[in-house]
């Protein structure tokens, strides 16, 4: 435990909406060690960027609200700070990577002046050595002719080395923590992995703890030592990758497995979880996944289940567990 | 860019000479000059045809357009009415305009800017529903109202600042006809501010500033401001070719001999040679203008580049 960097613990985040309040995230509790991968893996509207920008304190509010929970960071908690200490921590300790690098990054401002700004505002350098140091993180990143690039703006620059630089913005301070949201979903597959590869080595490198956020299960795959699985606001499974693909303890996760496409099963079709999400300003009483779920009963529809230990580091949020792993 | 600096500027040509024939056209159309020159008396018929052939009031009037037109480009405007050259009218007159212009364009960027910002941060609360109040009821009122209402109050009332402008019209006294020249532009600015801040601090990049740790005055001027201005300088430099025309009402409320008053002076004694010599010069402002907003907006925005 006295490496946990980030513990995330019982937090509650709502939008007031037109239609009523949405309760997007419902008492979400991870945490991750430095060194150590963590993935949050769910479906658009699960919570899983929410949480994530809770966690960084850029929730857009209003609307958003944080209505409980702890946010311990290195054993302090973000959320009864100061905002002036938060936001010391915010960039230097604590960064994030966004999906769309383009929309994410200024486009009046130069790369170099952009990546500059961290040296500039956390430690004081002046402008001229802020950007030599910029030229180094956009080489460490692997940007070509780095030093003639930094004059460039972010249109001038392919969508991979747009998130090169997105990923060397947040890398710029050695944070200990790197929340990366969906941070290939916008790129070529050949792209994607070329990215992937760039984080692993870097967070190795620099023994940084990473939350890598993600619907693509082929993505968390080599990259991640355990896995949160979110729907609608709660985790409803969290394991160490291997043990999850060999076997899901959750319908839900079970079934997003089931539905990557298979070279085995070629010509045969393809799964799908039937229906859609639940809207978070109506979510089902009892366990939030039963109109869709293959083993719901009467009990999954009054009853909310709690995240069952399923074994050492290993929870469920299912009242069948021991089914699904049976099955599985 | 220097061959699209080139291209705009052949298009001018073609632009240029239709808004000029165009209002020869109309002075033309206005009457007779020669019975203007010689006001409620007959002219002297021998007289009035010698006066015809010298200012080439015989010929045909594509001719006498092409007349004038050289002689403009030799930097000779004619001669108005009562003798004077009319380019020493328009050198009186210009420096007057370009300084209630400054006066009037400072007004629109401070106020206008600054109360932009204020509201578009605060979106949906009281200051910002004020402020749209405000800019709405400034919209409504026309400058002749507004103009003497301030006049009567300011200058007259309470005696704050001399309500009208002496001829060598200095900046001092220039202030309060400068609001009012710049009240409408100035509610116009505040709500593009407030609509360009609003929707840009709800993009991405500044999602990503706030995420860098950078302090809130930081992420406000170098990210948010600089992005939503860009619409805005435009918008005032499309303005200053507008003011560069004058202000007919402003400029007739406060006594300044500017370009406005210059230009209403010749239609009112259909003073042609003052009229067609002081637009021409006005189309001029205007195209330059409009072509320096396009550069300005490659500047400010680098994603746009003109080849």
């Amino acid at each position: 435990m006295t490496n946990t960097l980030l513990d995330v613990r019982d937090l509650r985040v709502e939008f007031r909406t037109r239609d009523g309040v949405a309760k997007a995230v419902n008492g979400v509790s991870y945490s991750v060690d430095a060194g150590e991968t963590l993935a949050v893996l769910g479906e658009s509207g699960s919570g899983k960027s929410v949480t994530a920008q809770a966690v960084m304190g850029i929730l857009d509010s209003p609307p958003g609200r944080v209505t409980g929970g702890e946010v311990l960071f290195r054993g302090r908690d973000l959320l009864t700070m100061g905002a002036e200490d938060r936001r010391r921590i915010r960039g230097a300790k604590l960064a994030m990577i966004f999906q769309d690098a383009l929309s994410a990054l200024n486009p009046v401002m130069t790369v170099g002046a952009q990546l500059g700004e961290m040296y500039e505002v956390h430690e004081g350098m002046t402008r001229k050595d802020a950007r030599a140091r910029a030229v180094g993180l956009m080489d460490r990143v692997r940007i070509p002719a780095a030093a003639q690039r930094a004059g460039d703006y972010p249109h001038q620059f392919s969508g991979g080395m747009r998130q090169r630089i997105m990923i060397a913005m947040a890398l710029a301070l050695e944070p200990d923590l790197i929340i990366a949201d969906e941070p290939t979903t916008a790129l070529d597959v050949t792209v994607q992995a070329q990215v992937m590869d760039l984080l692993a080595e870097l967070r190795n490198e620099y023994d940084m703890g990473l939350i890598l956020i993600t619907h693509d299960l082929g993505v968390v795959a080599d990259v991640a030592d355990r896995i949160a699985v979110m729907y609608a606001g709660r985790i409803v499974e969290t394991a160490p990758v291997r043990e999850l693909y060999a076997a899901p303890a959750h319908p839900y996760t079970k079934g997003l497995l089931e539905s990557i496409p298979r070279l085995d099963r070629k010509g045969r079709e393809l799964y799908a979880i039937k229906g859609m999400p639940p809207s978070l300003t109506a979510v089902p009483p009892g366990c939030p996944f039963n109109p869709r779920c293959p083993l719901a009963r009467d009990v999954c529809r009054t009853d909310r289940p709690p995240l069952y230990d399923v074994a050492p580091g290993r929870g469920s949020a299912c009242h069948f567990w021991k089914e699904t792993l049976g099955e599985g | 860019m220097g061959r699209y600096v080139i291209r705009r500027l052949l298009q001018m040509i073609p632009v240029f000479i239709g808004s000029t024939f165009l209002i020869f056209l109309m002075v033309y159309a206005l009457g007779d000059p020669i019975a203007a020159l010689f006001g409620d008396k007959a002219p002297d018929p021998a007289t009035a045809a010698r006066i015809r052939q010298e200012l080439y009031l015989d010929k045909p009037l594509w001719l006498q357009y092409a007349h004038y037109m050289g002689q403009i480009l030799t930097g000779d405007f004619g001669v108005a009415f009562n003798g004077q050259e009319v380019t020493e009218l328009m050198a009186d007159a210009f420096p007057v305009t370009v300084r209630l212009t400054l006066v009037a364009i400072l007004f629109e960027i401070v106020i206008g800017v600054t109360l932009g910002l204020l509201s578009g941060l605060r979106r949906g609360r009281s200051l910002d529903t004020g402020v749209l109040l405000l800019t709405l009821i400034v919209v409504s009122v026309p400058t002749f109202v507004s103009g003497y209402v301030l006049q009567y109050l300011i200058g007259v009332k309470w005696a704050a600042v001399s309500p009208s402008v002496s001829p060598e019209a200095p900046f001092g006294e220039l202030l309060l006809p400068g609001v009012v020249l710049a009240l409408t532009s100035l509610a116009y600015v505040t709500r593009l501010t407030r609509t360009s801040i609003a929707e840009n601090s709800r993009a991405d990049y500044l999602r990503t500033a706030v995420a860098k740790g950078l302090p809130r005055h930081r992420v406000i001027t170098r990210h948010l401001l600089r992005n939503s201005l860009i619409p805005v300088v435009t918008f005032i430099g499309t303005d200053i070719g507008a003011l560069m025309g004058g202000a007919i009402v402003t400029e007739r409320i406060f006594n300044i001999h500017g370009v406005g008053f210059q230009l209403y002076q010749g239609i009112l004694r259909q003073n042609s040679p003052t009229v067609v010599g002081f637009v021409t010069i006005l189309v001029i402002v205007f195209l330059m203008a409009n072509l320096l907003v396009d550069l300005l907006y490659a500047v400010l925005d680098p994603r746009i580049r003109y080849a």
